[in-house]
């Protein structure tokens, strides 16, 4: 599938914000599942930007602005050539031992509610690796209803799961806190996922996990959709959790309050259907 | 469990008489105590507190509303170390920050230690204080920890023991510096009777260490500057004491600034390149584009900065990892490992609970035992079995059965006492010894002696301030 993305992130400050600094995990990188055919960052305003790579092997942006400015946008162009691998992710690019995925974070701590949660949707995990995540992946969304709201970037896993609502990104960390919990090495991707009920316009990229699986390596698990990834999602970042995979992190100086907006549309390739699809979650899914 | 009588710093082995003959080195501190009427030592006493509460005044010009809570108590009577006592420790602390160093250097770097099974992977990839970011480049001369606190316990004339590894950022030095000044104020005498190795040089070793450090593109003079996390955080007095015994700036992070991945401090004239920051803060606040988003008391971009070779951070970051309790367990193996010798000093014999043997001993052994959580420092988060009561140990039983891998257990040791002034008199008290040992490009350096701490509640065995621990001036006889 051929996906092409605009996506627009756009700041205002209320008054002019000087040493801007953002740092922006926006750039996809080629595995199996994907071949970036263009990719382009370009912020509104005038400054040095540079790629590195980090810890993860993630391409890391870092705008430096010259000048105090009122606004910003962050303008992200591209188009990903996708192909269905079942949700097996082969050929990306892999720095960490599997070992550091088992790492507990703040935002992925597993509250005594999330471990029983845990062990009750899967059996207590013993079955085998890939039904075991399965089974999770299914009870995630049945217990985390899609709401987008009452939870922040910074809502942890166990706030979200005892409200009982969240966000892609929240599921998504729900979803780590329990694999984790069993012993699975799992990680925390953003990205971009092309709906297929016909709305294009989007408010947020999406969010989803990947969990290691012994002879397969590392499987894409989408609870927000109830799905393993497919051609639909392009895979731009990962982490421990939101943190380390996040889109923009940023600092100023002065500025005052921060006016943000999202505008994002991903379209492409409808003629083809994915099989793994047919799940009818997709449209609540966006967050 | 009543503990044998511990071995005593001035009388030696527990089981001599009182009154009887003293270690050679106390030789003429104990005629000092004996002779001096006791009026004279109250006299000081009230001084030392005094010149302490002048201390704590002097502090609390940088703002700081709570100097009571700043005086840690002083006791008058020194620890004495004789010189092959103290060639002994320094032989084996040198050892010991050389392994770490050659520790952080391969667990970020090349991994051989992993590999060769001697630690497992999971308690270094999995701890909190492992950061991944120091896996992209290296640090300078291959040094992580500059600045070590080595916590020593002694329970005999030759047993000494590694209690912790403090590397991430240790202190108490301040202490050192100033319970040694008010000593030579109050008993010159005493001084002129013993050849003391002097303390006072710690700000100048300190000093030449960090600059040691200084990245390459750094001038013949760098810049070196010391990162508070302001005037709340409890050692923040030692900050500025420190900052001042070395001559150099004190900053926060509204002070500093990065500019195309260099930092620069701001001065009345004008940015100024900063080449080393020897920071007071932990990693996770050092830098809110790279760690905690909500940290306002790190610089945005330091990390970048640093990565990139253009400025030091001392301590490295990511050295927290060797001061994990679980990694701890590990030393004797890392030591022979990575210096291909047999550790000079020892470590405490420790359980590791996430061993399910060790778990089931540790459980079944409460009473004897002291516990410790694995990231726990201070004091704070510990059985001491033999000194607890039944219902703690039960609290405490249950913490550990739901949690085992965050903890670490070690036999009670009974370590060394040392006499003390206390209301009743002069009477022994356990202590411990903090030497702080610096790793420079060129050398390393360690002040004779270091920070002796006490508990001074009779029969207690934690010496951490936060727990009613006092200090003591220690002594390393020249000759």
């Amino acid at each position: 599938m051929r996906i092409r993305v605009v996506h627009d992130t756009i700041y205002t400050y209320e008054q002019a914000a000087r040493g801007l600094i953002q740092v922006l995990r926006l750039t996809p990188r080629d595995h199996d599942g994907q071949h970036v055919r263009e990719w382009r960052i370009e912020p509104s305003a005038d400054g040095r930007l540079t790629a590195r790579e980090d810890g993860f092997g993630n391409i890391v942006h870092w705008f430096t602005a010259d000048e105090a400015a009122d606004a910003l946008t962050v303008r992200v162009t591209g188009e990903v050539e996708t192909f269905d691998t079942a949700g097996i992710v082969r050929g990306a690019m892999e720095r960490l031992p599997e070992p550091f995925y088992l790492r507990e974070t703040p935002l992925t701590e597993p509250s005594p509610e999330i471990q029983a949660f845990a062990e009750e949707a899967t059996s207590g995990g013993v079955g085998e690796r890939l039904s075991v995540l399965h089974q999770l992946l299914t009870a995630v969304p049945e217990r985390v209803v899609f709401e987008p709201g009452p939870t922040s970037a910074s809502t942890t896993a166990a706030a979200s799961f005892e409200a009982g609502k969240g966000v892609c990104q929240d599921m998504s960390h729900i979803f780590i806190a329990a694999a984790r919990h069993l012993e699975i090495p799992t990680r925390y991707v953003s990205g971009y996922f092309r709906r297929d009920d016909g709305v294009d316009d989007q408010h947020a990229g999406h969010a989803w996990a990947e969990a290691l699986v012994p002879g397969l390596g590392w499987v894409g698990f989408d609870a927000a959709n109830g799905i393993s990834t497919t051609e639909a999602h392009i895979r731009v970042a990962i982490g421990l959790d939101y943190l380390g995979a996040a889109p923009i992190r940023g600092s100023r100086i002065g500025g005052g309050k921060e006016g943000l907006e999202v505008r994002l549309r991903v379209e492409g390739g409808i003629e083809s259907h994915s099989q793994s699809q047919s799940q009818g979650r997709q449209s609540q899914s966006q967050g | 469990m009543a503990l044998a009588k511990a071995f005593d710093e001035m009388t030696g082995p527990g089981d001599l008489p009182a009154g009887g003959p003293v270690r050679d080195a106390y030789d003429t501190l104990k005629a000092w105590l004996d002779k001096t009427p006791p009026e004279h030592f109250n006299t000081r006493r009230s001084q030392a507190e005094m010149l302490f509460r002048r201390i704590g005044i002097t502090f609390a010009v940088y703002g700081s509303n709570d100097s009571t809570e700043r005086l840690i108590p002083f006791d008058i009577i020194p620890r004495v170390l004789t010189k092959p006592e103290w060639d002994f420790l320094e032989r084996g602390l040198k050892q010991r920050v050389t392994a770490l160093n050659m520790f952080l250097n391969d667990i970020y770097g090349a991994e051989e230690c992993i590999k060769a099974g001697v630690i497992p992977a999971d308690l270094v990839y999995r701890n909190q204080h492992y950061q991944m970011e120091m896996r992209s480049f290296r640090v300078p001369h291959d040094l992580y920890v500059h600045i070590a606190g080595i916590d020593i316990v002694r329970t005999g004339e030759k047993d000494f023991f590694v209690l912790e590894d403090n590397a991430r950022t240790p202190s108490g030095v301040s202490y050192m510096l100033e319970n040694r000044e008010v000593m030579l104020r109050l008993f010159p005498e005493l001084f002129s009777r013993h050849r003391v190795a002097p303390v006072e040089n710690y700000p100048d070793a300190l000093l030449a260490t960090l600059r040691s450090l200084a990245p390459q593109s750094a001038s013949r003079d760098p810049t070196v500057v010391l990162l508070t996390p302001g005037r709340y955080n409890s050692a923040f007095y030692e900050h500025s004491f420190l900052a001042d015994k070395l001559g150099v700036e004190l900053v926060e992070a509204g002070d500093l600034f990065t500019k195309d991945d260099v930092v620069y401090m701001r001065t009345t004239e004008g940015p100024r390149r900063v080449d080393v920051i020897y920071r007071r803060l932990d990693d996770a606040f050092l830098d809110p584009l790279v760690f905690r988003p909500d940290s306002v008391l790190g610089v945005p971009g330091l990390m970048n900065a640093y990565e990139r070779g253009n400025v030091t951070l001392s301590n490295a970051v990511g050295t927290g990892i060797s001061d994990d309790k679980a990694v701890y367990s590990y030393m004797p193996e890392i030591v022979k490992f990575f210096t291909g010798e047999e550790p000079i000093l020892h470590n405490v014999p420790t359980y590791r609970c996430r061993e399910k043997e060790s778990f089931s001993y540790v459980m079944d052994n409460l009473k004897d035992l002291v516990v410790k959580e694995v990231n726990g420092s201070g004091g704070y988060g510990m059985l001491v079995g033999p000194h607890a009561t039944r219902r703690e140990i039960e609290e405490f039983g249950k913490r550990l059965r739901h949690a085992p891998d965050g903890f670490i257990a070690q036999p009670t040791l009974s370590l060394s006492t040392c006499p003390t002034f206390v209301a009743s008199g002069v009477a022994p008290r356990h202590v411990d010894l903090r030497p702080f040992v610096l790793a420079g490009a060129d050398e390393i350096r360690i002040v004779p002696g270091g920070l002796t701490r006490v508990a001074l509640k009779e029969g207690s065995l934690v010496v951490n301030s936060s727990q009613g621990g006092g200090t003591k001036d220690t002594w390393v006889l020249d000759a």
